[in-house]
């Protein structure tokens, strides 16, 4: 038996047995069946990707079962593993299993943590099917799982009404790309008699300069696939024009997003391209729309993280950044760059993740960045990891020594995009280097103000929520003793009560202390934040190591002469881009890091030094801030262009045409004649035997005037 | 001179009238009984009027029978009416309508 099918289908066993036990299983044999499920694939899948590393395996394919034979047109279930498949199992089973293990700790207060891990389990089996894909629909089937498990775990809090609102955007939003995805499925099979990879990969160079009729126009083949499977890969990777459910996605518990928002399924759209790189490589235009739309989405996503709030929302929209520099490095054909991003991105992100939802947990699921600061003393081994992700992320390294993850992946991304000479590169090379300066200034601006400065927790409800369940009985005694009648503090309480339902935060002010009602007078309110308990602590110790080191050990398999070695024809591999990525110039290998400095310090600068200075800085922008805040108004836009048009039409046909059409005319209007019609028919039946005889008489009298006539 | 067109004439009137008798009346079913005699006379004078014109006696004697039938009809008739008349306490025809569903 091939250790794949074991990696692949143990967690699709472990789903249906927790997901189908549920409560009878109870929530301890649930946990422990799906992360041991899941720590055994990953053990299966780290001795593949090594294998691979030396190179002492060759791609292969395992089948499974016959799917479809229908005449010309058979496909099968069949897993496909090559070293491409072998860095997203890794990728994949790793974030997954520690994600599994972090899980127990989150979601230990939760009602219903069976079904939450069933999903985990179900969404890593889809993602697995994805990546170990040999044809186009299970690629296709992966896709839909993911799509469906990351529906599922968004709106696991289904009680909350914006969870399912996000739950059901992600899904429509994702709808829009799959059916891009499924047109470009159709278009190779209508283009090359075959769903099957291999042979459309091979057969694609043949058909570079093909033309397709469509319309009355003519457009060349390959751009036309090539751009359709694109558009699925902007669905579900949230790249610039449908990323607007990613955000919105933070609804979901926080490991969810760790491991579906930032680590796997979002970077199935990169895989999906370097899968096909082949194909994409005969159409220069479609490659260059590639780098183009990654180019605008890195920065776009950037300016956005820069001023939000969410500690969540911030990691959000640097997850959709970080898949734009994937995105323009997939375009510049730095394929194998752009696996390396997503392969650090999965380690540090996660840990980013992760980390925000150890620091929301010992908060009290306070989310807003304003109503923390000084953490630093409290939750320190949060503290340490993060900055480990943080460090990797903004790329901190010295050139030819050593550095952080991101430090790797990210030059080696910007260098290829300098290196490639195209105009489109030079573009994504200058937005890149732009998004590298923000990524610093809102990644520090992230950590500064959530670990240091000084704690502003009292003006948080969340906080207020925790300290008055902790002290609120001796309140209320108080109240009652002063007073000395009951309803007193039966007044008191239901205000309190009140107050808390509502969850309106109180107007923030930075570095101002709290309102009056602090008594403690330093901000903390009376609160004394834990850190996380172990089964927490230990995954983002394990990606803080991921992040530190991933980028210095892999980066020869990934970006570096001799790589094609490792890819073995997994990807397509330019090796005159390796050589122009070590032969650009010396201020471009050193832009990276002079970025990340400056960011570094307008971060340090603004929210430690001269706390007013961001407001100043606000104010003083004034409209391009609000637009930047709102998120480039594209939820307002779209809104207005596609939202309200769908719910004004959908009103028309249900009110008029459904209702005052269909309805009147069809099913109400035969009811509406039978009831009136039996009312007269009624009258008919008398009871009176005159009536009746008239009748006869008449039916006679009919009877024979028509023997006569007739 | 009559002719039968006469007594065709007369017997449409008699018919007529009891046909009318029958579905105009509201008041008790020995008029009812009436009625169905009268449309029956209009018969017979049909019957012996075309029997005479036509010279042919089969129309008499048919006459005969429906005056027996008639007979009969008229003492079975008058017997239920009887007995209804014991159950309901009434002969009114409007109140006779038991055969409403």
């Amino acid at each position: 038996m091939h250790p794949i099918l074991i990696i692949v289908f143990l967690p699709l066993l472990a789903a249906i047995i927790a997901g189908l036990g549920n409560k009878q299983l109870g929530n301890v044999p649930a946990k422990v069946l799906t992360t041991g499920a899941l720590f055994v694939a990953c053990g299966f899948s780290w001795p593949i990707f090594l294998q691979f590393l030396g190179g002492h395996a060759e791609a292969s394919v395992v089948p499974v079962l016959k799917w479809v034979q229908s005449g010309a047109m058979s496909w099968d279930w069949s897993l496909r593993v090559d070293s491409l498949t072998a860095v997203m199992l890794v990728v994949v089973t790793s974030v997954s299993a520690l994600v599994h293990l972090y899980s127990w700790g989150y979601m230990s207060e939760e009602p219903d943590q069976p079904r939450f891990f069933a999903y985990l389990s179900l969404f890593t089996f889809a993602m697995l099917m994805l990546v170990t894909a040999n044809n186009l629909v299970q690629m296709f089937f992966g896709w839909e799982g993911v799509g469906l498990a990351s529906y599922l775990l968004i709106g696991f809090w289904f009680r909350k009404p914006s969870a399912g609102a996000a739950a059901i955007k992600a899904f429509v939003v994702n709808r829009v790309g799959d059916l891009g995805f499924m047109l470009g499925i159709f278009g190779c099979y209508l283009v090359f008699g075959t769903v099957s990879i291999p042979e459309i990969l091979n057969a694609a160079p043949s058909m570079a300069a093909s033309t397709i009729g469509f319309l009355g126009y003519r457009f060349d083949t390959m751009t036309v696939i090539c751009i359709l499977l694109f558009i699925g890969a902007m669905g579900k990777s949230a790249q610039l024009g449908l990323h607007t459910w990613l955000p919105d996605a933070m609804e979901g518990p926080t490991p969810v997003s760790a491991l579906i928002h930032a680590a796997t399924m979002v970077t199935a759209g990169v895989f999906m391209v370097c899968r096909l790189s082949p194909l994409f490589e005969t159409s220069e235009t479609a490659m260059h729309f590639i780098a183009f739309i990654g180019a605008c989405t890195c920065f776009f996503a950037a300016t956005v993280g820069c001023t939000q709030w969410d500690i969540k929302r911030v990691i959000a929209y640097s997850t959709c950044s970080q898949l734009g520099y994937m995105f323009f490095a997939t375009g510049v054909g730095a394929y194998g760059a752009a696996m390396f991003h997503l392969f650090t991105h999965a380690f540090f992100k996660a840990l980013l993740f992760l980390g925000a939802g150890s620091v929301i947990h010992s908060m009290h699921h306070e989310q807003d960045m304003r109503f923390y600061g000084a953490l630093r003393k409290h939750i320190p081994i949060t503290f340490w990891t993060m900055t480990a992700g943080t460090l990797a992320i903004t790329g901190v390294g010295i050139a030819g020594f050593m550095g952080f993850a991101g430090f790797y992946s990210k030059d080696a991304i910007l260098e290829a995009a300098f290196g490639s000479g195209t105009a489109v590169g030079g573009f994504a090379f200058w937005m890149g280097i732009a998004a590298a300066l923000m990524t610093s200034f809102y990644s520090w601006r992230l950590v500064f103000l959530t670990f240091f400065g000084k704690p502003r927790w009292i003006q948080s409800e969340h906080i207020q929520h925790a300290v008055h369940d902790a002290h609120g009985h001796g309140h209320d005694d108080h109240a009652h003793d002063a007073h000395g009648h009951g309803s007193a503090a039966e007044e008191d309480a239901g205000e309190s009560t009140d107050h808390h339902d509502a969850h309106a935060h109180a107007a923030p002010a930075l570095g101002v202390s709290g309102p009056n009602y602090d008594t403690h007078g330093d901000g903390t309110g009376g609160y004394h934040p834990h850190e996380s308990p172990l089964v927490m602590l230990v995954p983002l110790i394990v990606l803080a190591i991921g992040a530190v080191a991933a980028g210095f050990v892999f980066q020869h398999a990934f970006v570096s002469e001799g790589t094609g070695e490792f890819w073995k024809g997994a990807l397509v591999f330019h090796e005159h881009l390796i050589h122009a990525m070590h032969g650009v110039p010396t201020w471009v290998k050193w832009a990276p890091f002079t970025v990340m400095a400056l960011g570094l310090l307008t971060a340090w600068y603004g929210y430690i030094k001269n706390l007013s200075f961001p407001k100043a800085v606000a104010e003083q922008l004034g409209p391009v801030y609000t637009f930047v805040y709102r998120k480039w108004m594209f939820d307002e836009l779209y809104n207005a262009i596609f939202v309200r048009p769908a719910f004004w039409l959908g009103k028309v046909f249900w009110k008029v045409l459904d209702i005052g059409v269909i309805d009147k005319f069809g099913p109400d209007g035969a009811a509406w004649v039978v009831a009136r019609g039996s009312t007269y028919a009624q009258k008919v039946q008398s009871g009176y035997l005159y009536s009746y005889a008239l009748v006869m008489l008449l039916g006679l009298v009919g009877a024979i005037s028509w023997v006569i006539a007739g | 001179m009559i002719g039968v067109e006469h007594y065709v004439v007369v017997s449409s009137i008699l018919f007529v009238l009891g046909v009318l008798g029958i579905f105009l009346n509201r008041k008790n079913v020995i008029v009812l009984l009436m009625a169905i005699e009268l449309i029956l006379l209009a018969v017979n004078i049909n019957l012996v009027a075309f029997s005479a014109a036509l010279h042919d006696l089969t129309g008499q004697i048919f006459a005969m029978f429906v005056l027996t039938v008639a007979a009969g009809e008229a003492a079975v008739g008058l017997a239920i009416l009887v007995i209804y008349f014991r159950g309901r306490g009434s002969i009114a025809v409007d109140d006779v309508n038991r055969m409403k569903g």
